[in-house]
């Protein structure tokens, strides 16, 4: 009995979707909350499909996207090389490690007056305020990963007659990897949030965050939850590619 | 044996066993001749103007009791570690001017687990600069000489412990060494692993005659593989026998009932415990 039942076992996630999806129609159906505020199932999804289908969400998904997207990669192409050169010396490390710290902790969203001053209302405020926070996550993983690089490996390579120079590139940076793929997860989840906030408070025309805000504001509760949905699609499958990616980059990890 | 275990006599170690000293006793140049090496750590010192002499060609033991300083000696000889003082030659000549192989205890952390086991043993030659097609044929004409079976394409994590150390000593053996340093090279491995990989190196040493040194902390493995076994004293590390042991390779099972195996065994066991003791 339990065995026919164990393959079923992969579509185990799908029940708490179902679960959800049947509380919320069984909610809006027996009118146990205002429709207005809780549209059904049904109507939810007929925005979502209709708004990215063509329309004006797939719009602003596309933007959010490339915003989310577009700091990210520059806050990676920053982050990596400068992590990796604080994580070669402790002691470097360990003196900037306060500020790096401090400015991890700092709520990104307290420096959008600063970086509208400094970059006026377009695109780009949005994309280097994201930038930002998300350097100093990639920053602290990739720098960790390069101090936390197996000392046997290193040595290793060395007792091998491999030069500083080498044993960074053919051992270091390796053996930082999977560090810095927690690094880039974490960054792009950071990058997205602040992205929407952006989008919603930044004097913005498009983007997810806009149309979560618009519709709120017209009270077109479907187009606003689908709008929500699809955040949230969004940050899942930005998580789940850098997981795909770090798998077939990093097999050996956790090995 | 039950009287000596209750009533310990007092006589001297044993005079049948072949032992040298530790310094020009082989009648040829020594392959490594050390001189007037010291090391501490902290306040302990480890070793105090020590000197010894490697013979070349020779599987060299090292046994002592733990925390003697069996692997810094082999450590400070590969330049893992630096010395505080003294002198290493290999045969008149630097580290840095010679090839050597050098095999960790921990094969885990010391292959490169993003590399198939055959990038692993060519990579020496890669750093040495040696063309990729050569440095193919020069891998598989060392798995022929040495007759592994072994998969070469998987990574080390899809190898078992002994297959992963058997990568990590070819690895230390592709760039030819003259001498060969491996430090508990089986004491991470199962008891069955430990037996198989011991053949393996008794052959790996028979084929190539490489100047070995072996950290051991088992005696009977010790005396097994070894020509000569170094016993060690408690820091700061004198030596306290160099215990020679011809017995015909390849030595098998029978071997560890042989009465010289056993005698020289024996005699290892009461100079290990005459320097436990002494505190």
């Amino acid at each position: 009995m339990t065995l026919t039942l164990r393959k079923f076992d992969p579509l185990l996630p799908l029940v708490g979707v179902a679960v959800l999806v049947a509380v919320w129609w069984v909610a809006t159906a027996a009118k146990w909350v205002d429709p207005v505020l809780l549209p059904s199932p049904a109507t939810t999804f007929e925005a979502f499909w209709k708004g990215m289908d063509g329309g004006r969400l797939g719009f602003d998904f596309m933007k959010t996207v490339y915003r989310t997207v577009m700091a990210t990669m520059i806050a990676a192409v920053i982050a990596i090389p400068l992590g990796i050169i604080l994580g070669s010396s402790e002691r470097l490390y360990r003196s900037l490690e306060f500020v790096i710290d401090f400015f991890r902790s700092t709520p990104a969203s307290a420096m959008f007056p600063l970086f509208l001053v400094l970059f006026g209302v377009g695109d780009e405020t949005k994309i280097s305020v994201a930038a930002f926070g998300a350097i100093l996550v990639i920053l602290f993983n990739v720098a960790y990963g390069v101090m936390n690089a197996r000392k046997t490996r290193l040595l290793a390579a060395k007792v091998m007659g491999a030069s500083p120079l080498r044993v960074l590139i053919d051992v270091t940076l390796l053996e930082s990897l999977p560090q810095t793929f927690v690094g880039l997860r974490n960054g792009v989840s950071l990058a997205l949030v602040i992205i929407v906030v952006a989008e919603m408070f930044i004097g913005s025309q498009d983007g997810l965050g806009h149309s979560v805000f618009e519709a709120q504001q017209l009270f077109d509760m479907p187009r606003m939850y689908a709008a929500i949905f699809a955040a949230g699609a969004l940050g899942y499958a930005l998580n789940l590619l850098f997981l795909l990616m770090e798998r077939s980059f990093v097999h050996w990890g956790g090995k | 044996m039950a009287m000596a275990a209750t009533q310990p006599v007092i006589r001297p170690l044993a005079d049948d066993v072949p032992s040298s000293p530790a310094v020009g006793a082989f009648g040829k140049r020594p392959h490594v001749t050390i001189r007037g090496l010291s090391k501490r750590f902290d306040k302990a010192v480890i070793y105090d103007n020590f000197d010894l002499d490697i013979p070349r060609g020779e599987l060299i033991s090292v046994f002592g009791p733990n925390g003697c300083g069996k692997s810094t000696l082999i450590n400070m000889i590969a330049g893992l570690i630096p010395v505080d003082a003294g002198q290493i030659l290999f045969d008149g000549m630097l580290l840095s001017e010679i090839k050597f192989g050098y095999v960790f205890q921990n094969y885990r952390e010391a292959l490169f687990p993003w590399m198939r086991a055959f990038d692993n043993i060519a990579y020496p030659l890669k750093l040495m600069k040696v063309p990729a097609v050569e440095r193919k044929r020069r891998t598989e004409a060392l798995v022929t000489r040495l007759g592994v079976k072994l998969d070469l394409n998987k990574y080390p994590y899809q190898m078992s412990g002994g297959q992963q150390q058997l990568v990590s000593i070819m690895r230390a053996l592709i760039v030819e060494p003259e001498i060969l340093f491996l430090d508990e090279p089986f004491s991470a491995l199962d008891y069955e692993m430990t037996l198989f990989m011991r053949e393996q190196l008794q052959r790996l040493f028979m084929e190539t005659k490489t100047t070995t040194v072996l950290v051991s902390h088992d005696l009977e493995e010790a005396v097994y593989l070894a020509d000569r076994v170094l016993l060690l004293s408690r820091y700061p590390a004198r030596v306290a026998d160099f215990v020679a042991y011809d017995g015909e390779r390849p030595r098998t099972d029978a071997t560890l009932s042989d009465p010289d195996f056993v005698r020289i065994k024996a005699h290892c066991l009461e100079v290990f415990q005459r320097e436990v003791r002494r505190s």
